[in-house]
């Protein structure tokens, strides 16, 4: 699965390791997150990420 | 402690009692020909509310300028705005003179004061829209990650219209005159402008946002108080419509050439793509990096339309003063940009390409094919660099006509 990165930021999401804080489970891909996720460091939305 | 550092008051209940720093001419890397300030203020409601610190070397005369309103001791509440160093710097210290019943900050900056300072005592984190009553007032706190740290955050006060924003509308200026109705607005421009390219530049997204987000709040301003420079009373407007404009990165006709030149070629190389994008109708800024700061061309960038890099090469490899200037432009990520590069060289040639390299990195658009030229131009290299600034201009009217 593709990790993307955080424009704003540089985060970058992985989804091997999910987001916990974000309630993420490990595995999760990128397309199956969320619309209402946000980066856990500067709070973009995920109209803000690339793939990595 | 000295008794000189008086506060200088906002409104009835609000005063500022930062720190002038006259000296600073270094601010981790970028430079501050102006000096800067380190604002703290001081709101005398029934819970007495000091909303950040000043940096390390200047608590006393944090101290003193709140000894001249209030006993330090009979504060109640410290509000972080912004963690880093310069705002937070006299936390510790200050924590320890007041033995505040709280100490505020957001969910991130709670947990960066800690991995700074590491305390020995609780940050209250608050949330983007929480409000917090200080008895007869109150300070509302709105969430401004990356607005420049993860930490960031505004804190509004209601009944006197203030904006608390931290780094946000601030500037590098030291200055005796509080208030931005009392210093030149060229210098306020100028010095606004540096700030915002150099500070703010790559999350201008972001800025873009929350302007809209402010004026869908309906808050209302009387003074925008920053963490840095004068206050904000007169000309609020002004900057709020600066700050959507520079965060818009719409690009005009001018193009920065940036250069750095070992034996005078490399140099008369960017001074003949100077003339040539002037003949046709550009800004040209020509701007050696033996004698502009890095920083100069962060402010020259934020409203230019191209950026034209040269380096000798050395050792085959581009000039160390090229490669510091793109290093810290890349870190600032520059939108809507076009791009070329140029070097004279001895026997490899490699700079111009390296150049041309990290500019597409940068996401910059690539108008031209790079220069290189052998030792020193000759009269029709020189022509070619002429050439070279006509057409980025024409490209760059273009631009500016069709949009």
């Amino acid at each position: 699965m593709e990790k993307y990165v955080c424009n704003i930021c540089g985060y970058v999401y992985d989804p091997e390791q999910g987001d916990q804080d974000g309630g993420i489970a490990p595995g999760t891909a990128f397309a199956d997150l969320p619309e209402g996720w946000i980066c856990p460091i500067c709070g973009s939305g995920k109209d803000e990420f690339v793939p990595a | 402690m000295a008794d000189v550092y008086k506060a200088v008051k906002l409104t009835d209940r609000v005063y500022w009692v930062g720190a002038i720093d006259w000296t600073i001419r270094d601010f981790h890397g970028y430079t501050t020909r102006r000096g800067s300030t380190y604002n703290a203020y001081l709101i005398m409601a029934d819970k007495i509310t000091l909303v950040d610190t000043v940096k390390a070397p200047f608590k006393e005369e944090l101290f003193s300028r709140i000894a001249s309103v209030v006993n330090p001791k009979d504060i109640q509440i410290i509000v972080s705005n912004h963690s880093e160093m310069d705002h937070s710097g006299s936390l510790a210290d200050t924590i320890e003179l007041v033995d505040p019943e709280k100490v505020v900050a957001s969910t991130m900056g709670a947990k960066t004061l800690q991995d700074l300072f590491h305390l020995d005592r609780e940050i209250i984190s608050v949330k983007d829209g929480d409000a917090l009553s200080l008895g007869n007032m109150e300070l509302r706190f709105l969430e401004t990650r990356m607005l420049h740290w993860p930490d960031s955050m505004f804190s509004y006060l209601p009944e006197e219209e203030i904006l608390f924003s931290q780094d946000a509308f601030g500037m590098h200026l030291a200055s005796s005159e509080r208030f931005d109705d009392e210093i030149d607005p060229a210098i306020l421009q100028y010095e606004g402008a540096t700030y915002f390219a150099n500070i703010l530049l790559p999350y201008s997204p972001l800025i873009t946002r929350l302007i809209g987000r402010v004026a869908a709040s309906g808050m209302t301003f009387k003074y925008i108080a920053p963490d840095h420079g004068p206050v904000w009373r007169k000309d609020i407007g002004g900057i709020v419509g600066k700050y959507a404009a520079w965060a818009a990165q719409k690009p005009t006709p001018k193009a920065v050439v940036v250069y750095g030149t070992m034996w005078h070629s490399t140099e008369r190389m960017a001074r003949a793509i100077s003339e040539g994008l002037a003949a046709v109708g550009a800004i040209a800024k020509c701007m050696s990096m033996d004698v502009f700061h890095r920083s100069d061309v962060a402010y020259e960038v934020l409203d230019a339309g191209a950026l034209v890099v040269g380096s000798s090469t050395l050792n085959n490899n581009m000039l160390p003063q090229i490669a510091d200037v793109l290093t810290y432009l890349k870190g600032l990520r520059p939108v809507n940009l076009g791009g070329a590069s140029f070097g004279s060289y001895g026997w490899s040639g490699e700079a111009p390409g390296q150049i041309t390299d990290i500019l597409k990195e940068m996401k910059i658009e690539v108008m031209a094919e790079p220069i290189k030229v052998q030792h020193v131009p000759r009269e029709d290299d020189l022509a070619r660099c002429y050439a070279l600034g006509g057409d980025i201009a024409l490209q760059l009217r273009r631009n500016k006509e069709v949009a």
